[in-house]
């Protein structure tokens, strides 16, 4: 029982982490029809800067982390929206330009901030409490895995209230639906679109910054790992569908904890049978539109 | 006669590279309905997209005297021209209140006109529009262009599929509009048209092949038989008569048609 429970709070975590980073692709594929291969560099550079910032405030300590996580979210809202104003508004439309535009920039960002920060990992200090574990009916929690869970719900919750209270939570979800349709309405939908870039900058900023939290460290790899399995995520869910996000990051992050265990390590190659499966039996995902 | 409001001169519209719309040009009057007609896939839809920017185009397009050929679909909106697509494509997602609340421009929003127009709407203000039937959806359509004051409505066949009290319903609520607003009107409906529209402009093969006023064409049995391809059942006391009803809505030619071009 308290290895299921374990394993069940630890595939949480990890869920978390796989949101953080999902739901903004999901959204801006969503809304522009962009498959964001460059999100993990998004993710990379804001927990390169959050770490270099935080560290410097208070290494290790909770103000610390509060400072690189403020941080993370503004360099990842700011590069994304920067990426969509000056490398994405011109491709609309064109998909394939769009991958390889955003393919180079990922490649290319891993090269930078290799140059910049060398190419093995940079273990980071965390807060004492996340360091330890919480026992629960039995299991020992990471204390860790509290506070991504935390933190995902509350990007959750938050995009949520953006897209049902705010009016460009209104044209977005309009957008998703029929973008040219908006346009006819006498609303300027490029702008909701580097808005939603923004938004799930910020989403992935935080992710990245977490998740040097949850590996302990940071390295120019860290969002390419990551945005695989958003990907997977991403379309499982359903591309565009944030509450399909949320689901499917929780299921595959679970899964792959458990076949992990219970199934000698094989929590990779479960999780993507598992993409093959949903996209055999059920192609638009758990959530997305029919086409 | 004051200025016309809408004046489209050798208009081209692409879709996918494959013309949709040559060389079309007429006027839109400052008030009142013109009614845009041709037979099945002669361009009336492209035409007002054109207009709008909605598909690729070329030509002079001038909205009371000023250009907006070469403005994005949204800036022509917001120089006030309203639309209703063809098929409505309200947000299905999107409450109807939500629909209403998106397509507000103005500072006063023009609510209890909407409210007068349309009850039994501002009674489903909470309800999904996606599960409204679609003469409620097509009030939803016509109440998001009638929400703001504009300077010029293209309403692109408001009485599709709709059942015969519900085209009186939409009938109703685009005469009242065009009290206030030039229209220009898209519809496969005689019985519309003889209602609403002073003046028809003919396209056939993309391009314009008649305009004047609508008693020139439709007291005309042969030319409507000749641009529209349909008998007026409406001359017969029917309610209504499908202008394009022909499969081979493309038959006749420009070629076919040398009465009155422009």
């Amino acid at each position: 029982m308290s290895t299921v429970l374990l394993l069940v709070i630890t595939g949480l975590g990890l869920g978390a982490l796989y949101f953080l980073v999902a739901s903004g692709l999901s959204l801006i594929y969503g809304l522009m029809g962009v498959l964001n291969f460059a999100h993990g560099s998004f993710l990379t550079i804001a927990a390169f800067l959050g770490w270099e910032v935080g560290r410097r405030v208070s290494d290790g300590s909770w103000w610390g982390l509060l400072i690189s996580a403020l941080v993370g979210m503004i360099v990842g809202a700011v590069v994304a929206a920067a990426t969509e104003y000056f490398l994405i508004r011109r491709l609309y439309e064109r998909h394939i330009e769009q991958a390889l535009v955003t393919v180079g920039l990922a490649l290319a960002t891993v090269a930078l901030f290799e140059g910049i920060w060398g190419t093995d990992p940079i273990y980071t200090a965390k807060p004492e409490w996340l360091a330890q574990t919480t026992e629960i009916l039995g299991a020992k929690i990471p204390n860790d895995r509290f506070l991504l869970i935390a933190c995902a719900a509350v990007v959750l919750l938050g995009i949520v209230l953006f897209l049902q209270r705010t009016r460009y939570g209104l044209i977005i979800r309009a957008g998703v639906e029929n973008r040219s349709m908006v346009t006819a309405l006498g609303i300027d939908v490029r702008r909701s679109f580097t808005i939603v870039f923004a938004i799930g900058g910020a989403a992935a900023g935080l992710g990245g910054v977490l998740a040097s939290v949850y590996y302990g460290y940071v390295s120019a790899h860290l969002g390419s790992v990551l945005l695989i399995f958003a990907f997977i995520v991403t379309v499982i869910g359903g591309l565009g569908s944030l509450t399909g996000a949320a689901i499917a990051s929780v299921l595959v992050a679970v899964l792959q904890q458990f076949a992990n265990f219970y199934l000698g390590g094989t929590g990779d190659l479960v999780v993507v049978i598992a993409l093959a499966a949903v996209l055999l039996v059920r192609p638009r995902g758990l959530m997305g539109k029919v086409a | 006669m004051s200025e016309p409001i809408l004046v489209v001169d050798g208009l081209n519209g692409r879709i996918a590279g494959q013309q949709v719309v040559e060389d079309v040009s007429f006027e839109v009057p400052a008030s009142g309905v013109t009614a845009l007609l041709g037979r099945n896939g002669v361009g009336k839809t492209s035409t007002i997209k054109s207009i709008l920017g909605l598909i690729d185009r070329s030509g002079d397009v001038r909205l009371g005297g000023e250009r907006i050929d070469r403005l994005p679909t949204h800036r022509i909106v917001q120089q006030g021209v309203g639309y209703v697509p063809e098929d409505r494509e309200i947000f299905g997602s999107l409450t109807v209140a939500e629909n209403l609340r998106l397509a507000e421009r103005d500072a006063r929003p023009r609510r209890e006109l909407i409210e007068r127009l349309f009850p039994d709407i501002h009674a489903r203000r909470a309800q999904r529009a996606g599960t409204l039937s679609g003469g409620q959806q097509q009030m939803v359509s016509l109440a998001r262009a009638l929400v703001n004051e504009n300077r010029l409505l293209l309403v692109d066949e408001p009485t599709k599929g709709l059942a015969p009290k519900i085209v009186d319903e939409v009938a109703l609520a685009l005469a009242e509009a065009a009290e206030t607003v030039p229209i220009l009107l898209v519809e496969q409906n005689l019985h519309v048209i003889r209602k609403l529209a002073e003046r028809v402009v003919v396209l056939s093969g993309g391009r314009v092949v008649f305009t004047g006023s609508a008693s020139d064409l439709l007291d005309d049995e042969a030319r409507i038989q000749r641009y529209l391809g349909v008998h007026d059942a409406t001359d017969d006391g029917a309610d209504s008569a499908p202008v394009a009803a022909h499969d081979d809505a493309r038959a006749a030619s420009v070629a076919d048609i040398t009465e009155e071009p422009r």
